[in-house]
Formats: structure tokens, sequence, C-alpha cells
């Protein structure tokens, strides 16, 4: 079914959506928001940008926008695809616990935070180019990878694959940064190592993923140096209470 | 060995002419006070691990144990007392931060105990809810400004969604994880009996309990555990837990020890893994962000759900509840000072937010002279302990109350306040399944109907005192109280003159 968005509101949007087949595309996206929250079973195409919290606790449907979205891509996501083609504003995957978000273009601040994991749920955000600050803070569990590559659109591909705070607070699941990370700080609770074995593996799945919805050659991609980040507890608060 | 420079704070008296040495007591304690020295045949006590739960007191079959404050003190004075002293060993001792159960213990003023309630002489006469219907029952969400009417002259009859309470009393959020399974059964199949909500606290709902669906508030904060569609739709309303007033400003943490079994299934994560909601929601940082989490959790529940927002009570609670009242929440939950707690650390709780009693009148002054006080209900707890209590706070212009502490103690809770050990010996804070089994839902849920019952009795003969056969025609009504013993200013923020005037 064809939705065409335009003069449309978030509700009327979720409405026509929820009337529609399993295969759905919206045109003429304005910064509409809440498109497809907490759907499943649907296969949802975007023209145009969607506005904030872009499938919000999407529940398995697929939703692939060909350019930017807005802030809060994925919100609280519990199964699903997200695939952005542009970039994507801040606070993306946030508490997601499964499905995957695919970014080809930057992340903007505080992207996956709370990412949490639970037995076969393992939620994956993969950033195509950079991620801005408190990347990961409090992440609990799942895979965010960054690759940090050139971007088209990008205001400065000169910075960091990452910006201030990445993993503070992490307790849980896995960070792979496509660089060796020198002169990026993080926090006392993690552990930073070369990519290598069994985790090279794990990312090449992942990345052979991802470049399929792209048309990127994975191989490419894999050919330079992964940092992994992962914490070294479960239980980082663990001995700062005293009963009282 | 390190001095120990803290006695232990209780006795355990044991009157050795009624001990049997039946070893009840023993296999009671989880603190493992109390042993059998097979030497000498008699029972021990190491009152260095007492909390005063009084557990083994309640099952001794001779009444031969009881447990005092021991009269050993230190050296107090004004300024440095008994409990100051301590603490600054402990602190000295681990370098920790000090970490307390329950709502704050210390002595600041209880304002419903301040207020009176007015009843009806000569005029106006008083009525008799035992031979006159009294209504109890009240509807929690936005209502409507002017009535409209079709072609016809019909009233449009559409409301936004609504919770219906036989009673203006809900239990408040206490998450499966810091409470067991079996208190969560007894407050569910209570609150469905009641015909009233609990609500499921930030733990996800146990998939035994989406049964009990149309009386469960589903809790959203900001860890996001077990949330999801299934569970979103499963609930009678949504909340949104934005503070807590034992801990405002402050996020939860469900230490690793208790994430186990059906604990870690539902609330989705790893076993051992620790729980850590964060202090904000990193998605909400203003107002409009609020509104953009409500309107999510509508869009994705097709606006069936009417959408709490919990809010500490803290300073400036009047301007912030005058957001969240235009952010599109259906229902605001202010949650007092007093409010209890599994965890959180003592100079937060004990130092940190507002009295329930002065948040709820500003609030509703406030949203009265804003003239959007229909657009949301109002719902308040943090240490509502009594019938009259629930009175006062519908009287200061409550729409409902929530309770938690007291609903505990219905259920055996003996307020020893150590929650966060997790050896709960009532079987309500804990996740020991040996303990957990102490706590029979069966008897749990009857003693909760029957603490409601009989407040709704008590709240029937208040209102009928008062000439009021309608609780909607108490709210607000703040001519029926009176204060005593507060000063100017008090009395004005509450919005209610002096006793005698």
């Amino acid at each position: 079914m064809l939705i065409d968005a335009k003069e449309l509101g978030y509700k009327e949007i979720n409405e026509k959506i929820r009337e529609s087949g399993k295969e759905c595309e919206i045109v003429g996206a304005l910064g509409q928001r809440f498109i497809a929250a907490g759907m499943s079973g649907k296969t949802i195409s975007i023209d145009g940008v969607p506005g904030n919290a872009l499938g919000a606790y999407l529940n398995g449907a697929s939703i692939k926008v060909k350019a930017n979205a807005q802030d809060a891509v994925g919100d609280t996501m519990n199964d699903g695809l997200i695939v952005v083609g542009g970039n994507i504003g801040d606070a993306a995957g946030y508490a997601m616990r499964g499905g995957k978000i695919f970014v080809k273009g930057d992340a903007g601040y505080r992207a996956g935070i709370h990412m949490k994991a639970y037995k076969e749920k393992i939620p994956v955000m993969i950033i195509g180019g950079r991620a801005g600050s408190f990347l990961g803070e409090y992440q609990a569990g799942g895979i965010i990878v960054v690759l940090g590559l050139k971007n088209e659109s990008a205001h400065d591909n000169s910075g960091k694959i990452v910006g201030y705070f990445p993993c503070t607070g992490m307790h849980g699941g896995k960070m792979y940064l496509r660089s060796d990370c020198e002169g990026i700080k993080f926090p006392g609770q993690v552990n930073v190592a070369h990519a290598k074995g069994k985790d090279l593996d794990e990312l090449k799945e992942y990345i052979g993923e991802y470049c399929e919805e792209f048309g990127l050659n994975a191989d490419e991609i894999l050919d330079a140096d992964f940092t992994v980040v992962t914490p070294d507890s479960k239980n980082p608060y663990k001995q700062m209470y005293v009963a009282n | 060995m390190s001095i120990q420079y803290i006695y232990p704070e209780f006795e355990v008296i044991r009157n050795e002419n009624r001990c049997i040495a039946c070893r009840v007591c023993e296999r009671q304690c989880a603190n493992e006070v109390h042993s059998y020295n097979e030497d000498k045949k008699v029972m021990i006590s190491d009152e260095s691990k007492c909390v005063n739960c009084q557990r083994c007191v309640s099952l001794c079959p001779t009444r031969a144990l009881k447990i005092v404050k021991s009269d050993c003190t230190l050296r107090e004075n004004a300024n440095w007392q008994n409990d100051t002293i301590k603490e600054i060993y402990k602190q000295a001792g681990s370098g920790a931060v000090l970490l307390s159960s329950m709502g704050n213990p210390k002595s600041f003023p209880v304002y419903w105990d301040k207020i009176l309630i007015n009843a009806s002489q000569v005029t106006n006469p008083p009525i008799d809810p035992l031979r006159e219907p009294m209504e109890t029952k009240v509807f929690l969400g936005k209502k409507p400004d002017v009535i409209q009417r079709d072609e016809n002259g019909n009233i449009k009859c559409e409301m936004p969604p609504q919770i219906e309470l036989s009673m203006p009393v809900m239990f408040s959020a206490m998450s499966y994880g810091s409470i067991s399974y079996n208190a969560h059964a007894s407050l569910a199949r209570a609150a469905t009996e009641l015909g009233i909500l609990y609500n499921t606290g930030e733990g996800g709902l146990h998939e035994d309990f989406y049964v009990y669906g149309p009386n469960t508030i589903v809790q959203v904060a900001s860890g996001r555990f077990g949330v999801h569609e299934d569970y979103l739709s499963a609930g009678a309303a949504i909340e949104i837990k934005m503070g807590q007033g034992a801990k405002p400003g402050i996020g939860g943490h469900l230490p690793g020890a208790k994430i186990v079994g059906d604990v870690s299934k539902t609330r989705m994560i790893p076993e051992g893994s620790d729980a850590i909601s964060p202090a904000p929601h990193h998605d909400i940082y203003s107002i409009e962000d609020l509104r953009q989490l409500v309107f999510s959790l509508k869009e994705a529940t097709e606006y069936k759900k009417p959408v709490i927002v919990k809010v500490a009570a803290v300073h400036n609670i009047a301007a912030i509840a005058s957001g969240i009242a235009r952010s599109g929440a259906d229902i605001i939950a202010i949650d007092g000072f007093r409010g209890g707690t599994g965890a959180a650390p003592t100079r937060i709780r004990d130092n940190v937010g507002i009295p329930i009693e002065l948040a709820l009148a500003a609030v509703d002054q406030r949203l009265r002279d804003e003239g959007i006080r229909n657009n949301v209900s109002l719902v308040v707890g943090g240490s509502i302990r009594s019938a009259s209590d629930v009175i006062k706070a519908i009287a200061l212009g409550a729409d409902a109350c929530y309770i938690a502490t007291a609903a505990l103690l219905a259920l055996g809770c003996h307020l020893c306040r150590t929650c966060q050990s997790g050896k709960c010996n009532w079987g309500i804070a804990t996740q020991r399944p040996d303990l957990v089994k102490r706590l029979n839902p069966d008897i749990g849920s009857e003693r909760l109907v029957n603490l409601m019952n009989a407040w709704r009795h008590e709240i029937k003969e208040l209102m009928g005192g008062m000439g009021i056969n309608s609780i909607e025609a108490l709210r607000g009504n703040r001519l029926m109280l009176r204060g005593v013993g507060l000063n100017e200013k008090e009395l004005e923020i509450l919005g209610i003159s002096h006793a005698g005037e």
C-alpha cells in the first residue's frame, strides 16, 4: 500500500500502516513522529525524512529509510530491522533489547544507551560513519559497531570515530570500533583490546548483513583494525554501598 | 582482628524457662542469629546479625523470645547522636555510600497529623453509610473541558481513556525483583478482587500475571526493563517513572545477586547482571521530550491506555506538574519524600524531596490557577498510612492515593528496613525460594482485601460525617480541613484555615 504522508499527522500515518497489508510504502515523510511505533509483521519503506522516535518499541517490523532519520530511532525496540540510508539524530536505540539498526551515515549523541540483551535477543546497531559523544552509556548487552567510513553528507570527516565519554557505566555487551582508538578515552571499568579471532568472526557476520543492505564491500570494510570494548564486570557498582 | 566499633543495635532476650529448644527460631532466621549449642543443649544467639524483623518472636511457639533495643549507648550529645556516629564508623570502615531501605525515618513534620477533618452538626446533617448509598468510585484520566453535541443535539460521549477504581486507593509500584513473586501475586489478586489497580514497578510483568492485566499498571522507567509491545498492551494504564519519593534525582540499581531465575526472565536481562536504571531517561531532557515519550506510548498502544507520569515531590513540583499536565499525560502521580524503597542511599532518602501534603496542595492549586486541572488526574503517595490520610489527601485535591508500605505491612512486613539485604524473613523483599514460600498469596491477598475493605468503610464513615455521599464531592474540598499547630505559611500552602477559624 502506498501512503502519501503529505499533510498527514503521525496518528493518521500509523492508522494507515495498521490498515495496510504487509508491505507498505510511505512517500513524502516530513518529520512525522512515532512512525510504526510498536508494530510487528510489516515491511515499511519510507521516502523523505521521518520524525523522532521512528520505530519506537518496534516489535518485529522492518523499516527502511532512504534519507536521514531524526532523534530516538528504535527507542526501546524489541525486535525487527531499521535501515537508514543517511544520518540519524540523537539517542538512537535507547534501551533496545532486540532487532537491528543499520545506519549508513553518522549517529548523533547518546546512541545505544542502555542497550541490553537476553538469551537469543541480541540487539545490533551498526553505524557506518561516526558516532557522537556518550555512545553506549550504561550498555548492558547487545552489539554496537561503528565503522568510521567516509560519509559524504557529514560536516566533518576528520574527527575521531566516536565523541567523548563512550561506554560510561557499560556493564554488558560489546562495542566494536573500526579504529585503533588512539586518543579516545575509555572509562576504567571496560577492557579495550584489538579485535581478533572469535570477535572478528562474529563481526564478519554482522558486517556481511550490513553491507548487503547498502551494497558495500564487506571485505574492504573488514580489512582494517577493529577495537573491541567489553566491560570487565557485570556489577560495576557492587562495592559502592554499605548497609545502613 | 579489627576492633568492632559498633555494638549490636538489638538484644535477643530468651526466656530460658520457656524455651524448649525446638529450633524454630533458628530455621526461621535467614540472618542466622539463632543456633543450637549441642554440648550445652541450649539455643544461643548472635545479636550482631539481628535486624529486629520479629519473625522469630512471631513464630516462637512458647513466646520465649523478645527483641529489644540495646541500652548500650555511645556517649551521645544533641549534635552527635547514636546513628550519626555509627554512620561515620560504617563509612570509615568501608569507604562506601550508606544504603538504606523503606521510607525516611527522620522526625520531619507529618502534616497529615496536623490536619483535622470536619463533620456536620445540626445543619446539613451527617449521612449514615449503613443506611444510605455512598459512592467511593473514581475515574482517573483526562476529563473533557466542555460538553460537545452532535448535529442532533446528543451529547458526544467519547472520552479519553479512563481507569475505573472502586475506591480511591491503588497499590503503587514495587518491582518483581525488589519484592517476591508471592508478594506480586498477592497484590495482583487483591487488586483484581477489590476493583483497584496494582503497579508492576520497573521489573517487567511475570507471564503468570498477564491475566490480571485489567488491574495492572505497567511501568516504563529509565532502564526499560521488560518493556515490550505485549507488556505495554497488557495493563490498564502505563506509568512513566521519572522519579521516586525516596530517592528523587537518582536511578535504581537492583544488584546482580537478585537477578535470578524468573526475575531475570521477566526483566529480560541475564542472570547476575546488575539492573541499572539511569538517573534520567536519556531520551527525556525536557517537557517536550517527555511529551514525545508519552505520545510514543500512546501510538504504540493506539490511545487505549491512559499514561501516568510519576515524579518525586521536589521543590518546584508545581511548575513541574504544570509541564506534565501539558505533556499529554492523563494522570500525574506524585511521590512524597516519606515514600518507601527497596534500597536508596541514606543521605538522599533522608534529605531530598518535600512532604507530599505540601506538594499536593501546591500542585492542585497551580493546576487550578492555570485552568488545566481537568487535563489530568492527580495520584499521591509517599506515606499514606490510613483511611484518614486518604480523606485528607482527597480534600487537598488528589483524585486517588498510592499505597505501598501500608500494603507490605498487611503482607507481614515489620518495617525492619533491611530490604536491601535480600534476606526478608517474611518472604516479601527476597528472591530466596525458601523465604518466598513463607508468604502465602491466598492469605496475603486476603489480608490486603481486608485492609482495603476496612479503609473503604472508614472512608465512607468520614465522608458521611461531613455530609458528603460521593468521593468526587470531597475532592479539593479544603473547607473540610483545618490545621492545628501550623504556621501561617504552612496554612497558606496547604490552602486551609487554622482550627477555630
